[in-house]
């Protein structure tokens, strides 16, 4: 975790960076969240004041949008597609399967802290699922024994 | 030796970037000169990753290549294993009406010079010799309706804006493609991004709006890269900026990115969510056409949209006019996915059957097993049966049998599909993503995955149940995901009655 004096100086250089831009909360908790792997609470109150928003108002936009973490992840980000493309092609198997052999649920991080697992509604590769996202690199045609090699390989 | 290798995400998820470097690794080994162009899919996810290698009679197709098939590339080209002949003689390709996707795989999507050698520009060029009502017109006159979905008239939506007084005029490009089996928008701005660039230009010089939005969901990271360089590209040749093309009035586009919010792409929620707050829906009026982002006249097409508006500038919009059937003009891209043989992207004009398409184009299912069903138009779309597939491809065409076209994408099941568990899925996505604002939404949707649950475990009397709650939803809630999450459901049930009869099981 950082201190607050880390999180106060960085999260001002990212708020100055977005000076006059229109609507420039999400592009500010991105950037927040590209820097930190998160967003520090401590990060909430400075962006308030910046924006001439409520603290409520922020952590309300930052809690509607699945992409925002609360707390950092683990050390990779396992996200499995979940829509129906997949599911036609056996997703709802294949994450029963990556649940098993990491031994958590979805939104879950395995107990050494090293993989986090994350449903994901579409990746736009509908046509050659089911469908993963591994610390941003996309991977199409998942089954088991992909997972199986994914998980070694993150280990 | 020039190569063409896709930098599309289906190609790159199966496996292009490693094909690339392996070519650059065994031409430095052979000491042989390779220009590897990155391009867009052709749209044969089936067959990707697929290189093309330039040769005196044309491109050759090569796929779906592996490591090992890397080195016979630079041999004899006729006797590599995985040679398909020359690309243009494909039948996938033969068969289509390639308008909107017409460069998609064939130009290196970052070069102008590309763009524009490939007609690039020539209907920004005639744009800019019109005034803005002709502009208008033109677009009214090609019949081009909302690729996103709703089906609504592109022309009379620009109509709106365009006479509409404000300080401040807005085009923003709804580039948030969460339905599943759909990609085409994602193909397009990996592709061919300067088409869509264009075409916003052009909506920005119809409507005198001077600043555009692309809003590109996060769980495309492709597609932000390749569309933030083709900006900056733009910008630097003065195709946006002070003045578009040296001559024009002002125009500039900013790359936004989602956040992982289904509901974002309802045209309001976006709106709220650019603006920097909770993707939440709201009421209308005011139509966002009067009052869209900022409170200013804002037009906010679907990136399909806005992309087929450079061919309809550059051809005419009689050229377009003249594909399709009834009030579905031009053509759409289709979008294969699920369990099929041949997934992809097919752009035709509008009027094929789905049976057409299921069986020919698809080629049926991925694992040998019969059609059970097809989902048309995304989560929000029904599950149509066998007994449905003569129905034509068009926006009235499907609403007429309790369906929709949506962003024109079909997954296919085969026949181990458990319709019961995809009803609840329906609802239960619906539970996930649901912004909130209104009850049948926000509520109903979870008592239908209740309810579902009742009837699972084989209480009859929860299906009537059902039936009045998806009633209630499609007709008091907000926007289309509470209002039409019941077409998933009740096609379901309707189409499927034995999947839902399990009270028998549970007797015996």
């Amino acid at each position: 975790m950082l201190d607050s004096v880390d999180v106060t100086a960085r999260v001002g250089e990212i708020l100055s960076a977005h000076k006059g831009m229109e609507g420039a909360l999400l592009p500010i908790l991105h950037a927040i969240q590209a820097d930190f792997g998160y967003i520090p609470q401590a990060a909430l109150p400075i962006i308030a004041q910046d924006l001439n928003l409520s603290r409520a108002e922020v952590h309300g936009v930052m809690s509607f949008y699945h992409d925002f973490r609360e707390n950092p992840a683990g050390s990779h980000v396992l996200k499995l597609c979940r829509a129906e493309s997949c599911q036609s092609m056996g997703a709802n198997r294949v994450a029963a399967h990556a649940q098993k052999a990491l031994g958590i649920e979805w939104h879950e991080t395995t107990k050494d802290g090293n993989i986090t697992l994350e449903p994901v509604f579409c990746l736009g590769l509908c046509a050659c699922g089911p469908a993963a996202i591994i610390d941003g690199k996309l991977v199409g045609r998942v089954d088991e024994a992909r997972i199986d090699a994914i998980i070694g390989g993150l280990k | 030796m020039k190569i063409y290798l896709p930098l599309d995400s289906a190609a790159v998820a199966l496996g292009a970037d490693e094909i690339a470097h392996a070519i650059h690794t065994h031409a430095r080994a052979k000491g042989i000169p390779v220009e590897l162009i990155r391009n867009g899919s052709r749209g044969m996810v089936w067959l990707e990753p697929m290189a093309e290698v330039v040769t005196d009679k044309g491109r050759m197709a090569f796929g779906p290549l592996t490591l090992s098939d890397v080195p016979a590339l630079f041999g004899d080209l006729a006797a590599h294993p995985k040679a398909l002949g020359l690309t243009d003689d494909l039948p996938w390709l033969r068969a289509q009406t390639r308008l909107t996707f017409a460069r998609v795989g064939v130009i290196d999507p970052l070069s102008l010079e590309d763009y524009r050698a490939h007609g690039g520009l020539t209907g920004l060029t005639r744009a800019l010799g019109m005034d803005k009502a002709a502009m208008v017109a033109e677009v009214t006159n090609s019949g081009l309706r909302g690729r996103g979905g709703a089906g609504f008239p592109t022309g009379i939506k620009w109509k709106t804006v365009s006479e509409a007084k404000a300080d401040r005029k807005y085009i923003v490009c709804n580039a948030d493609e969460g339905d599943s089996a759909t990609f085409a928008d994602r193909m397009l701005m990996e592709g061919d991004p300067f088409t869509l660039i264009e075409g916003m230009i052009i909506a920005g010089l119809a409507c005198e709006a001077t600043k555009g939005f692309v809003y590109i969901r996060s769980e495309y990271p492709i597609a932000i890269e390749v569309m933030q360089k083709a900006v900056a590209l733009a910008q630097a040749e003065g195709i946006l900026g002070a003045s578009v093309l040296g001559r024009g009035p002002a125009f500039d586009i900013e790359i936004r990115v989602g956040a992982g919010a289904y509901v974002c792409g309802e045209e309001t929620s976006l709106l709220n969510s650019l603006e920097g707050k909770r993707g939440v829906v709201r009421a209308k009026p005011p139509l966002p056409a009067l009052q869209g982002f900022m409170a200013k006249p804002t037009v906010v097409n679907n990136v399909i949209s806005l992309a087929s508006v450079p061919v309809i500038f550059e051809k005419g919009a009689e050229h377009y006019k003249n594909f399709g059937l009834g009030r579905s003009r031009g053509t759409i891209p289709l979008q294969i996915a699920g369990n099929v043989k041949h997934g992809g992207l097919y752009e035709i004009a509008f009027g094929l059957t789905l049976g057409e398409i299921v069986d020919k184009i698809a080629g049926g299912t991925a694992s040998g097993r019969p059609v059970k069903a097809v989902q048309v138009g995304g989560p929000l779309g029904a599950y149509f049966p066998r007994a449905l597939f003569d129905t034509p491809f068009g926006y009235e065409e499907f609403a007429g049998k309790d369906g929709l076209i949506g962003h024109a994408g079909l997954t296919v099941f085969d026949d181990s599909a458990d319709m019961l568990g995809m009803a609840r899925f329906a609802m239960e996505f619906c539970a996930i993503e649901s912004c909130g604002k209104c009850t049948p939404c926000r509520i109903g949707a979870v008592r239908g995955v209740e309810t579902l649950d009742r009837i699972a475990r084989g209480d009859a009397d929860a299906k009537p149940l059902l039936t009045d709650l998806c009633n209630t939803m499609k007709s008091g809630s907000l926007c289309a995901l509470g209002g039409f999450t019941p077409y998933p459901v009740m096609s379901a049930l309707t189409h499927f009655p034995d999947d839902f009869n399990t009270m028998k099981e549970a007797a015996e």
